[in-house]
């Protein structure tokens, strides 16, 4: 059973990961950031945690890591605000399951 | 619809009828399958967004007192600092199954290493808080996780189960109908030309 953390993203922004026992990994472009994504599946991840800007760049390869139990990838803000993109992740699986989004369009009316 | 492409006898419409039955009973248990799943689904989703939305807040503090930390200290003083972290965070992994996919469930297990690897000293206090804070959010990070990858992947299925019921529904099931129907007027055509062809014999011999 897998049983280890990843995190990718660019150098300055994951350092902080390294110092809570988190292994990290640098990736700047967007063909680095797959090349890891797809390593990492075959190894022993179980969480591998991107930076939503590279994650942004990379949705082919977010989309095949869906179907496995494991790792689950998840993006993460590594900037000063969150992007939306985690949001826009749970958004998009709401559509696909029930056809409209009603968690979000239920905040909008309010 | 199209009739499917079968002897019109009897055994064939007995067999037909069997599959009816089958596909019908099928498309019942599915539908209810759908319903269910898409009831865990909104639950969990809306767990997911909550969690994400925490997460994300924490995670930015956390990031932004870390880089606050940084731009006190010197550059390589705070690298050096933390570049061999005395605590490594494994998980404890297993698989749960919520309606037949198997998700991940996942704790988190670290090895009771200091968190702070580095002396006192040398280095701000900003970066013992952004560590602390740091620490905290992993954990929930790691819940998130969980959550955003069963909701993945329940979605996944439910998009699957949809089809498999629409199949049915739309195309299985009216195309046996279909079939079943086409063989009862078949036989019962046979039928009525052969009791015709009786009551004329029968008037050939009579006469």
């Amino acid at each position: 059973m897998p049983n280890k953390i990843a995190v990718i993203g660019d150098k300055d922004s994951v350092l902080a990961f390294k110092a809570v026992g988190v292994e990290v990994f640098d990736a700047t472009t967007a063909e680095q950031a797959a090349l890891l994504v797809k390593k990492l599946s075959v190894e022993r991840y179980a969480v591998v945690f991107i930076a939503e800007s590279l994650a942004e760049q990379i949705p082919e390869t977010l989309a095949k890591a869906k179907l496995q139990t494991y790792p689950a990838v998840v993006p993460v803000p590594t900037g000063v605000k969150p992007t939306g993109f985690g949001k826009q992740g749970i958004k998009s699986d709401v559509e696909k399951a029930i056809g409209v989004d009603v968690i979000f369009n239920k905040e909008d009316k309010q | 619809m199209a009739v499917l492409n079968v002897n019109p006898t009897r055994m064939e419409m007995k067999r037909l009828q069997g599959r009816l039955k089958t596909a019908v009973r099928g498309h019942k248990l599915l539908k209810d399958k759908t319903d269910e799943m898409i009831r865990r689904f909104i639950e969990l989703a809306q767990e997911n967004k909550r969690l994400r939305e925490q997460t994300e807040q924490e995670l930015c503090a956390a990031l932004n007192a870390f880089a606050d930390a940084r731009a006190v200290e010197d550059e390589r003083v705070v690298e050096e600092a933390i570049l061999i972290p005395s605590r490594t965070i494994t998980l404890r992994c297993s698989k749960r199954k919520v309606m037949g996919i198997e998700v991940p469930q996942m704790q988190i297990d670290d090895n009771g290493g200091e968190l702070y690897p580095y002396s006192f000293l040398t280095v701000t206090p900003k970066l013992d808080g952004s560590l602390r804070g740091l620490n905290a959010v992993i954990v929930k990070l790691v819940e998130l996780a969980e959550t955003e990858k069963t909701c993945n992947m329940l979605a996944e299925e439910i998009e699957k189960n949809k089809r498999r019921v629409n199949a049915l529904e739309n195309i299985m099931i009216p195309q046996l109908t279909e079939t079943i129907k086409y063989i009862k007027m078949k036989l019962d055509e046979n039928e009525r030309a052969a009791t015709v062809r009786l009551m004329k014999v029968k008037d050939i011999i009579n006469r």
